[in-house]
């Protein structure tokens, strides 16, 4: 019984997190301009953040937790970066 | 599939609630992002899924390990304050450069910048692409 609603929510819920990772390939290929972009990879990898998470809890195994806070983290520098660019047009002055 | 039989039905039903609970704000916030129409409405839309997206599934994953374990499973927090405390920084700075970008084309959407206080000295450099 708790088998199966666990596997109905999970399946929903990696279901509904494609379909976020989806929408935001979507403004990324289509933002009308590069800001547009950089906020969709943001989006885009926070997404697949979640669905690594998910993915761990249905295999019951915590690797995934460590792969997710790295994605985490070089996330953040690369957005970071890209709003840096955005704004000088160079990285490191 | 093995390992969830062994959760408890009371523990079962809450996972569940916070794992669709946070998927669904997830989706809501990116389908914002693609549908609202100016850079500064949708830049709005996916902090939805990085505060309660992220808070539902890592409370839903640390519920369950911890249930599975028979002990307190705490290393998914690391992960919510790490996103919590990173996500107003980046978006802050990308918000800012849009803006500049926009006031270095005389886009009239963006307010103009406000003249500075006579009192700073010279006259202020107006935002110039380096």
């Amino acid at each position: 019984m708790s088998a199966t609603i666990l596997a109905t929510a999970l399946a929903i819920a990696q279901l509904a997190l494609v379909l976020a990772m989806a929408m935001a390939v979507v403004r990324m290929l289509r933002g009308p301009r590069a800001q547009d972009r950089v906020l969709a990879l943001d989006a885009l990898y926070l997404n697949c953040m979640l669905l690594l998470v998910t993915l761990g809890i249905r295999t019951g195994s915590v690797f995934f937790f460590e792969a997710s806070l790295i994605i985490a983290m070089l996330g953040f520098v690369a957005t970071v970066a890209l709003a840096k660019f955005l704004m000088r047009g160079e990285v490191i002055e | 599939m093995t390992p969830m039989a062994e959760v408890p039905l009371w523990a079962a039903i809450p996972i569940a609630a916070l794992l669709l609970i946070g998927a669904g704000l997830t989706f809501i916030g990116s389908v914002g992002l693609m549908r609202l129409s100016s850079f500064y409405d949708r830049i709005h839309a996916p902090t939805l899924g990085s505060s309660w997206g992220t808070a539902g599934i890592v409370m839903a994953s640390m519920g369950y390990f911890s249930v599975l374990q028979g002990r307190p499973v705490l290393h998914e927090f690391l992960l919510g304050v790490f996103v919590t405390v990173t996500t107003p920084v980046t978006l802050t700075l990308l918000a800012r450069a849009a803006v500049f970008r926009d006031r270095t084309e005389g886009n009239p959407d963006v307010p103009a910048r406000e003249p500075l206080p006579p009192a700073a000295g010279a006259a202020p450099a107006d935002g110039e692409p380096s």
